[in-house]
C-alpha cells in the first residue's frame, strides 16, 4: 500500500513553510497551545474527573454527615458540613492541580515532554501553559464543588460564589506551579506520587480545612499559620461565612479567622501570600526547565 | 590496508564533492567532542553533510552516534568543537538550529491521547508555523506518509510503524532544512521498515531537504548517499556506500569445519591466509572466492562441513575498518567473555 503513489498529484507544488523568528507572538501561541492540550485531555479522560471529585465528596458527605453527631455540641447549630465546605472548595482543587503538574512527570516517560522542549520557544511559555491549563481544569472541578452549595446549605450568593471561584483558580494555579516545580527534579511517576502525598495530605489536613484554627495546641498553631494552605482556605472560609445566616457565637467559634501574633490577617493579604508563593514556585519552574539540557 | 589511512586521515572531503551545486554544506562539524566524566562519548570528530544528501550513521550502540546527534539537534551540550546546522551553530544559535530541523527520536515523542492532527496542530504552534499555512501542510504532510484518513484517530490506537510515520509527518511539517532520523527504523518488522524506507525515499523527491540518520542495520545504510561508520566516539571512514565496498575488494569465505583450530592454523600455514571466527564460522577474505574453494577442498587436510562465499557487503566494509562484525561489536562484554570462555575451553 503505498499511498504516497496515490496522492503525488494533488499536492506537486510543495510549498515551503516559511517559519518566523522567535517572537513574543510565538511565546504567546506556545503557551496556549499547551493549555489546549491540558483541556482536550482532560475533557477525554473521564475517569479522572470523577475519580478526582470522590475524594472531596467523601470528605464532605461521609466524614461531615457521620461526625456532626458528634460535633454538635461545638458547632451551635451550624451543620458540620456546611462548616467543612470551604475545606472541601480547596481539596477538590489540589488534587486535581497536583495532578495535572503530574502529567509532566508522564510526559517526560512517555517522550512528549521532548517534543515540546525542543521547541524553539521560551521553555517558561511551556511551564505557564501547564500552570494555566492546571489551573484551568482544576478550576473546572471547583465549579463541580461549587454547585452542590445548595445542599449544605450555603446560599448561591453571586458575588461569594465568584471570590470562592477565584479563590480556587488562584490557589489551583499555585498548587500546578508547585507540581511543575518538582517534577522538574523528579522524574519517576512513583518519587512524584509519594512526594505530593507526603506534602499535600499533611498539608490539608493542618490547613484547618477539617476544623477551626484558633484555641489550637501551640505546635499546631505553629505549623497551621506556616502551612501556605491555610491561607487559601480561610478566606474561602470566611467568604462562605460571611453569607451564612448564624449567631455571632456559632460565628466567633467556626470561623475565628488566622491571626499572626494575635492580629487578624485581612482576606486580601491571604489572598497574596497564596499567589505570591504561586509567582516565586512558578519562577523556580521556569529556571529549573530553562537550564536543564 | 591502505584505504583505512586513506579514508581516516584527513578530515573527510566529501567523495566528488557529489552535492556541486555550490550550496553551503548543511552540516559542518570540526573537532566536535563530548564527554561524560570518565567517557568520552564522541572524541573531537569532523565531517560534513552536503545540502540535499542522504547522510548516514553507522555503527554498533554506543558508538556515540546518538551523542553526536543530540549535539546537532542542540539537545546535548558538546564539551569541545563546534557544529553548524544549517549555517547556524548549535550551542550559540539554538533556537535558529531548531527552528530548521525537523527531529525523529528513536522513542516515540506522540501524545497517545491526541489524535494524529491534534499532535501536527500543536507541533505547528510550538513552531510558529503560519496560521494560513497550517492547514495545507498539514494535508501534505498526512498524505505523504499516507496517515491522511486516520487524521482523527487517537495516537494510542496507532501501530508502531503508523507512529514511526506520523513523527516523520511531523518532523517535516515545519519545512525544516535537516531532518534527523535517529534510528528510524528501530523496533519494527523487516515490512514496516521497508515501508519507513519508501516514504523516506519518496521524501527526498518532494522535498528539498536534508537527511540526516542513524542506524545500526547495514541494509539500510545503503541507502544512504554517503555514510560514515563510527565506532568507540570516532569516525573511521566516511564515503559512499560504492567507494567503501570497493575499498575493501574482497571476497568473503566462512568455513564450517570439524576442527576449526585446526582448519585456522592449516590457513595460516597453507595458504598464508589470517582467518578469524565470526558467528562461529572460519571466516578468511581472499581476492577472489570462486577460483579459492576448489584450491581450499584440495589442500586445507581438515573436513569442511560448509562453505559460503559472499561479495564484499558494507558488513564486510564494516569488519576490515573495524577488525569485528557490526553484531560482533554489540555482543555485550559477558556475551563476549562467554565467547572468548568457550574459545578457550576448545
Amino acid at each position: 500500500m503505498t499511498t504516497g503513489e496515490l496522492t503525488a498529484a494533488p499536492v506537486a507544488p510543495v510549498a515551503r513553510v516559511h517559519v518566523p523568528a522567535r517572537s513574543l507572538r510565538g511565546d504567546v501561541r506556545a503557551v496556549k497551545i499547551v493549555w489546549q492540550r491540558e483541556l482536550i485531555r482532560f475533557s477525554r479522560d473521564r475517569m479522572r474527573i470523577i475519580t478526582s471529585l470522590l475524594q472531596p465528596l467523601l470528605f464532605l458527605f461521609v466524614l461531615g454527615s457521620g461526625l456532626s453527631r458528634l460535633a454538635s455540641p461545638g458547632t451551635h447549630g451550624v451543620d458540620l458540613r456546611t462548616f467543612v465546605y470551604p475545606g472541601v472548595l480547596a481539596m477538590a482543587v489540589m488534587f486535581t492541580a497536583i495532578f495535572s503538574a503530574a502529567s509532566i512527570v508522564w510526559d517526560r516517560e512517555f517522550g512528549f515532554l521532548r517534543e515540546m522542549l525542543v521547541a524553539p520557544v521560551r521553555r517558561g511559555s511551556i511551564v505557564l501553559g501547564k500552570c494555566f491549563g492546571g489551573a484551568t481544569v482544576a478550576g473546572f472541578q471547583g465549579l463541580i464543588v461549587i454547585a452542590i452549595a445548595g445542599l449544605v446549605h450555603v446560599p448561591y450568593a453571586p458575588a461569594m460564589l465568584l471570590e470562592i471561584f477565584a479563590l480556587q483558580v488562584l490557589l489551583a494555579f499555585a498548587i500546578t506551579a508547585f507540581g511543575v516545580m518538582a517534577a522538574a527534579r523528579i522524574t519517576q511517576m512513583q518519587s512524584f506520587m509519594a512526594l505530593t502525598q507526603m506534602l499535600v495530605m499533611p498539608m490539608f489536613f493542618i490547613s484547618g480545612a477539617l476544623f477551626p484554627v484558633a484555641a489550637l495546641p501551640v505546635w499546631l498553631t505553629v505549623l497551621n499559620r506556616v502551612d501556605p494552605l491555610t491561607y487559601a482556605v480561610d478566606p474561602m472560609r470566611r467568604a462562605v461565612f460571611a453569607h451564612l445566616d448564624i449567631s455571632p457565637a456559632a460565628r466567633a467559634a467556626l470561623d475565628p479567622g488566622v491571626t499572626w501574633f494575635g492580629w487578624r490577617v485581612p482576606g486580601l493579604l491571604e489572598a497574596g501570600v497564596v499567589a505570591l508563593l504561586g509567582i516565586v514556585m512558578l519562577a523556580i519552574a521556569i529556571w529549573e526547565f530553562s537550564r536543564a539540557e | 590496508m591502505s584505504a583505512r589511512t586513506a579514508a581516516a586521515g584527513a578530515p573527510p572531503r566529501p567523495a566528488g564533492s557529489a552535492g556541486g551545486d555550490g550550496r553551503p554544506p548543511a552540516v559542518t562539524v570540526r573537532g566536535l567532542a563530548k564527554r561524560y566524566d570518565e567517557v568520552e562519548a564522541v572524541a573531537g570528530i569532523d565531517f560534513d553533510v552536503i545540502a540535499g544528501e542522504t547522510f548516514g550513521f553507522l555503527g554498533p550502540n554506543g558508538a556515540g552516534k546518538s551523542t553526536t546527534i543530540g549535539m546537532l539537534c542542540t539537545l546535548v551540550r558538546p564539551t569541545g568543537g563546534r557544529a553548524t546546522v544549517a549555517g547556524h551553530d548549535v550551542v550559540a544559535e539554538r533556537d535558529e538550529v531548531r527552528r530548521n530541523i525537523g527531529l525523529v527520536f528513536q522513542d516515540t515523542t506522540l501524545d497517545g491521547y491526541l489524535t494524529a492532527e491534534q499532535n501536527l496542530r500543536l507541533h505547528a504552534e510550538l513552531y510558529g508555523v503560519p496560521k494560513s499555512a497550517v492547514p495545507d501542510r498539514m494535508r501534505q504532510v498526512l498524505d505523504m506518509v499516507g496517515l491522511w484518513e486516520r487524521r482523527t484517530s487517537r495516537v494510542m490506537t496507532f501501530s508502531g510503524g503508523m507512529k514511526r510515520r506520523l513523527e516523520i509527518a511531523r518532523g517535516l511539517l515545519h519545512s525544516p532544512r535537516v531532518l534527523f532520523l535517529d534510528e528510524p527504523t528501530v523496533g519494527l518488522d523487516p515490512q514496516t521498515r521497508s515501508s519507513i524506507w519508501g516514504y523516506i525515499r519518496e521524501l527526498k523527491t518532494r522535498e528539498d531537504i536534508t537527511i540526516f540518520l542513524t542506524t545500526h542495520y547495514m541494509d539500510e545504510a545503503e541507502y544512504c548517499d554517503r555514510i560514515a561508520i563510527m565506532d568507540r566516539g570516532e569516525i573511521i571512514v566516511l564515503d559512499t556506500p560504492e567507494a567503501l565496498k570497493a575499498s575493501v575488494g574482497r571476497d568473503r569465505v566462512m568455513l564450517g569445519t570439524d576442527d576449526d583450530a585446526a582448519a585456522i592454523a592449516a590457513l595460516r600455514d597453507r595458504f598464508g591466509l589470517e582467518a578469524t571466527m565470526h558467528e562461529g564460522l572460519v571466516t578468511i577474505a581472499v581476492e577472489s572466492g570462486g577460483e579459492f574453494v576448489p584450491r581450499l577442498f584440495a589442500d586445507l587436510g581438515v573436513p569442511i562441513k560448509s562453505v559460503s562465499v559472499s561479495r564484499p557487503s558494507l558488513d564486510d566494509v564494516f569488519m576490515s575498518y573495524t577488525g569485528t562484525t557490526i553484531r560482533d561489536a554489540e555482543a555485550t562484554s559477558s556475551d563476549r567473555n562467554r565467547t572468548f570462555a568457550r574459545m578457550m575451553a576448545r
